[in-house]
């Protein structure tokens, strides 16, 4: 094997550069020590991988898949980089929320959290986004476990820095959780691995049908399919989420809320369509049935959690455990309709989910409070901020003209195609749970007066980046071609699998 | 894009989204302009199809204009003018908005040539009215919310519908279709809980008097009537709707004549209004389908005239108890005189908009030889004078002298009010241009002796029976009924008056069927809320045993 020497293009290292610039820049900040400049590097990192991302898709759309061969070792002995549609799509996605709510941060940040960790706490933030990206863009099973454990040791501690000391404990508890998640994924790449002697996923693809329907084989699927289901936290296997995402720092919580579940429903499909194939799932594996109920006690169950919280950001937490269910039941139909519901959707929610949790920063900001009485009459006093999260709240509910009713349309239609009318009533029931619980804090800060003390005003940067979203939310809720056409190119490259 | 066309209904959308930006002089200027300025609209544009959009791989028509969509956008734009007008010393500019904002997309409704579109300003019109409803103070809130929980239900019903005939069909286009399979059924529901239709028609006499003074005003005008239109087009000739109409019919007459709240009988008979027009979208004939709309577009205008005398009168006194008015009539003369009028109209008196429009309907059944049909609604019709026609102004502006002796309102509700008044008296003598813009040829007299005879015996028999009936009518009146109070204790109460033994068990079953739902519901807290099981933070281990059960689960029915 020969290692050719020529000189080097950008444009050739993208894969391998959306993971190692924020690795990078996670030393970068983590060595400056001071809040304010951690944040110019981490912003500046933070804005670079949109562009890689972008121009990533840009390739694969002009030439195909890129691989990448990792330090020039050709797969499958080398580690692969692999980028096509559906991950550069959840890579634009993903580092795109990371810029945004990076921008938005420094002074929520310099609010919630003690001088000293300010630069910590970006530094573990870049750290975590670099574990997403790398789940995201490399193309070998184990090289995932690697990220997602730096991704998840990063979240961790992210959690552990909110200003509530309940924050260690929810910390602690997803430390355990999140362990026995990817101690199982590993389980089944191990199993893979022995099954096939490979761990590089376009070959796990091409050398599975020989040992098909083995019993490891299933196991493997049965680890895998449990061990990202919890990652991704998919009813009941959510009970960590509400905790972690309530008392983290509210920015940590609007970038986790918008990226890691998102990542470990990409390598669900990845394993599911791409590596086992869907056939074999479907013939072997009760997935499809599986994830489907549980998807569907997902949306109701979240749903009716979140209608009772008192809490905003459990609130939303909870409902992020429902719009998940909404994301793996448009995955479990198995038809292009179905799946491009379910993929635009996870694009659309991390709009949707980023906004409120920003929106719930700036609120948190001014009034110190997360109670959902405690934001009484904040519509007059943050009309901007207020009226983004009434934008973001209607996009939960699928209104029309939002990102959220283009995702909703495509689960309705696609399970509409399939006749399946008990999936319409769940979507029906959810829908209309998520109008009580977000009709509750419209309520209460539009209709109500507000508390006697003035609230500050929420910093300008957090606002702007709340904003953006709401925007977006708009954009994408009237122009689908990017959000629900790369989801459907995404979709139907899954379904045809890996092809080499 | 065909040509650049901007909807109507976005007009007007647009105006209401501008007018908290704007004060004073301008945002009145606003609100008479932009009504006026879509009413041109809808004119100048021709028949057919003049705007097609790419959206969500569907190619939508959100333009689309026959007879039919004209007329009832006529009339939206009408009573956008004249609510506006009314509403100019509004300060509330939210309701402003939301008001406009949802007539406009009431607008969009009836132009739209296709269900997507139809779908998405739907959607608008259940949030631009909640908004309204709110707007009505801290009294509307839960009123407001189950308001909008009721109308997002039929939101996500007409989405899921939709999508099941896009699914079977290919097509998106909005044309009379058949409640015979799953999706059109649910299109079905969706517009009749828009109608205010049995099971679910309580949110209407619920939310629509906490609605400001002038909020009720523009309520009373489009949610229903939207649904009226989208069942003229959707869903003629559907038996089904003789049935609900004609329960609307009674359920409407009922509850209003047991009614205190001045507005919440004009509420009640809202529904008993659109009875009539569901009941002649059933019958479905040309003969019934012109009545249905017409009697929209009337409706419209003086249900409007009647909520404005009422909203007059809020706006004067803060009152809007029959028993705390009465004797208005020295001080008010305008609003009473209107109000006299929209009752005169309501009652289908012969030379007003009411007449030459309802005796469409009956006769239609009539036509039809529905002979039920056409003794219950001649029997309705009574009912109708009975609790608008005489009971809204006899309580209000005569009956005892309460004391009150409030000025008429400003010059520009007055203004609205005669407006709407010389509307109701101009379309039933000058019948022949309203008759020409209904959806079908009309070859119809309604001014011959039988119907004038007819309808005056009707309606001067029912007068005679209110005034003999006064002192029975009164003594309700001590009570303040409620919506809720009504399913949970309204059946035992008449019951238990009249000694209906059916009744009452009616009444038990209702009270026992809240209990239950409340039992249930604080079930729910307990389970999910913040301290339930399912909320609480739980021990690492219950995590980990899920984990472990799913993987069991898993692996079992791989294996079996």
């Amino acid at each position: 094997m020969s290692v050719e020497h020529h000189a080097f293009h950008v444009t050739e290292h993208l894969p391998a550069l959306a993971a190692v610039v924020p690795l990078i820049g996670a030393v970068a900040a983590a060595l400056v020590r001071n809040g304010v400049a951690a944040w110019l590097v981490a912003v500046a990192v933070a804005w670079s991988l949109p562009v890689i991302s972008i121009l990533m898709l840009g390739q694969v759309e002009a030439s195909g898949p890129i691989s990448y061969a990792l330090g020039g070792w050709a797969p499958p002995a080398g580690i692969e980089f692999r980028v096509d549609q559906a991950n550069a799509y959840l890579a634009i996605l993903v580092s795109v929320m990371a810029a945004v709510v990076l921008t938005g941060a420094p002074r929520s940040i310099a609010d919630e959290i003690e001088p000293a960790n300010r630069a910590w706490y970006y530094a573990v933030f870049l750290l975590c986004l670099c574990g997403l990206m790398g789940m995201i863009v490399t193309g070998d099973a184990f090289n995932v476990f690697v990220f997602m454990e730096i991704s998840s040791l990063a979240t961790y501690v992210l959690i552990a820095m909110g200003r509530d000391r309940r924050a260690l404990l929810a910390s602690y508890q997803y430390l355990i959780i999140g362990t026995v998640g990817a101690t199982f994924y590993v389980i089944g790449v191990g199993l893979l691995l022995a099954m096939t002697g490979t761990l590089n996923l376009v070959d796990l693809a091409a050398s599975l049908p020989e040992v098909e329907a083995t019993r490891p084989l299933i196991a493997a699927a049965a680890f895998i399919v449990v061990g990202l289901g919890l990652k991704l936290a998919l009813f009941p296997m959510h009970l960590w989420l509400p905790n972690a995402y309530a008392y983290a720092p509210s920015t940590a919580s609007a970038f986790l809320a918008s990226t890691a579940t998102k990542v470990a429903v990409y390598l669900l499909l990845r394993f599911a369509f791409s590596v086992f194939g869907i056939d074999f799932m479907l013939a072997n594996t009760p997935a499809g049935v599986m994830l489907m109920t549980l998807a569907a006690l997902a949306m109701i169950a979240g749903s009716l959690s979140a209608i009772f919280q008192t809490n905003v950001k459990r609130m939303l937490a909870y409902s992020s455990v429902s719009q998940i269910g909404y994301i793996i039941l448009g995955i479990a139909m198995v038809s292009e309709t179905g799946l491009t519901g379910g993929i635009s959707h996870l694009f659309n929610h991390a709009l949707i989910k980023g906004c409120l949790f920003l929106a719930v920063a700036s609120a948190v900001f001014a009034t110190g409070a997360v109670r959902i009485e405690d934001m009484a009459g904040l519509g007059r006093t943050m009309p901007i901020t207020m009226g983004a999260f009434v934008i973001a709240g209607l996009g939960l509910i699928g209104v029309p003209g939002t990102a959220g009713f283009v995702s909703k349309w495509y689960l309705i239609q696609g399970a509409a195609e399939q006749g399946m009318w008990w999936i319409v009533a769940v979507i029906v029931v959810s829908s209309l749970m998520a109008v009580v619980y977000v009709g509750r804090i419209v309520e209460v800060a539009w209709f109500r007066a507000p508390a006697q003390r003035a609230p500050r005003e929420a910093p300008i940067e957090l606002v702007a980046a709340t904003v953006a979203l709401a925007a977006a939310v708009l954009v994408f809720g009237l122009n689908t071609d990017f959000s629900a056409g790369v989801a459907a190119d995404a979709a139907r490259i899954l379904i045809e699998g890996y092809a080499r | 894009m065909t040509d650049l066309v901007l909807p109507p209904g976005v007009i007007l959308i647009l105006a209401g989204l501008a007018l908290p930006f704007v004060r004073h002089t301008a945002r009145q200027i606003l609100m008479i302009a932009a009504p006026l300025m879509v009413l041109l609209a809808v004119w100048a544009l021709p028949d057919g199809t003049s705007l097609t959009l790419d959206y969500l791989g569907l190619t939508l028509e959100p333009v689309k204009v026959d007879a039919l969509s004209r007329l009832f956008a006529t009339v939206f734009a009408l009573m956008a003018f004249a609510g506006g007008l009314f509403a100019l010393n509004q300060q509330n500019a939210r309701e402003l908005a939301a008001a406009f904002v949802y007539a406009g997309s009431a607008i969009g409704v009836t132009l739209a040539g296709d269900l997507v579109t139809v779908f998405i300003f739907w959607e608008v019109m259940a949030i631009a009215s909640t908004i309204v409803v709110w707007s009505g103070g801290p009294e509307a809130r839960g009123s407001g919310l189950r308001y909008a929980a009721i109308h997002f239900l039929g939101g996500v019903f007409l989405m899921a519908g939709i999508a099941g005939v896009v699914a079977e069909t290919g097509s998106t286009a909005f044309g009379p279709m058949e409640a015979t399979s799953f999706p059109t059924i649910l299109i079905l529901a969706a517009f009749l809980i828009n109608a205010g239709a049995p099971p679910l028609a309580a949110w209407l006499p619920d939310a629509y008097p906490r609605a400001s003074w002038s909020g009720t005003v523009f309520l009373s005008a489009f949610t229903t009537k939207t649904a009226v239109y989208t069942l003229i087009r959707g869903y003629p000739g559907e038996e089904i709707l003789i049935w609900i109409g004609l329960y609307m019919v009674f359920y409407g007459i009922v509850y209003a004549i047991l009614e205190n709240d001045m507005r919440r009988i004009l509420a009640y008979s809202i529904v008993n209004q659109v009875g009539f027009m569901v009941c002649a979208v059933g019958i479905g004939t040309p003969l019934a389908l012109n009545g249905a709309a017409g009697h929209a577009f009337a409706h419209i205008i003086y249900k409007a005239l009647l909520l404005m005398s009422a909203g007059s009168v809020l706006y004067m006194t803060g009152k809007s108890k029959c028993t705390d008015l009465g004797g208005l009539f020295r001080t008010m003369p305008v609003s009473c005189i209107c109000g006299i009028v929209g009752a005169l109209a309501i009652s289908a008196f012969p030379l007003t908009s009411g007449f030459v429009a309802k005796s469409m309907i009956s006769d239609a059944a009539g036509a039809e030889k529905m002979v039920v049909v056409y003794f219950l609604l001649a029997a309705a019709s009574a009912g109708v004078f009975l609790h608008a026609g005489i009971k809204f102004p006899w309580f209000v502006f005569f009956q005892k002298d309460s004391g009150l002796r409030p000025q008429d309102p400003p010059w520009n509700m007055r203004a609205a009010m005669i407006f709407c008044a010389v509307l109701c008296i101009g379309l039933g003598v000058w019948y022949s241009p309203f008759y020409a813009i209904l959806p079908y040829p009309v070859d119809y007299v309604p001014y011959d002796a039988s119907h004038v005879i007819f309808y005056l015996q009707l309606l001067l028999f029912s007068g005679l029976a209110f005034f003999l009936m006064l002192g029975a009518l009164k003594r309700t009146l001590t009570i303040t009924l409620d919506v809720d109070w009504f399913w949970r204790r309204g059946g035992r109460a008449i019951a238990e008056e009249f000694e209906f033994q059916w009744l009452r068990a009616y009444g038990v079953i209702v009270e026992g069927f809240w209990r239950k739902l409340r039992l249930v519901i604080e079930g729910l807290y307990v389970n999910y809320g913040p301290d339930g099981p399912w909320s609480r933070t739980r021990p690492s281990g219950a995590m980990a045993l899920w984990v472990s059960l799913l993987l069991t689960g898993f692996l079992l029915f791989s294996y079996i």
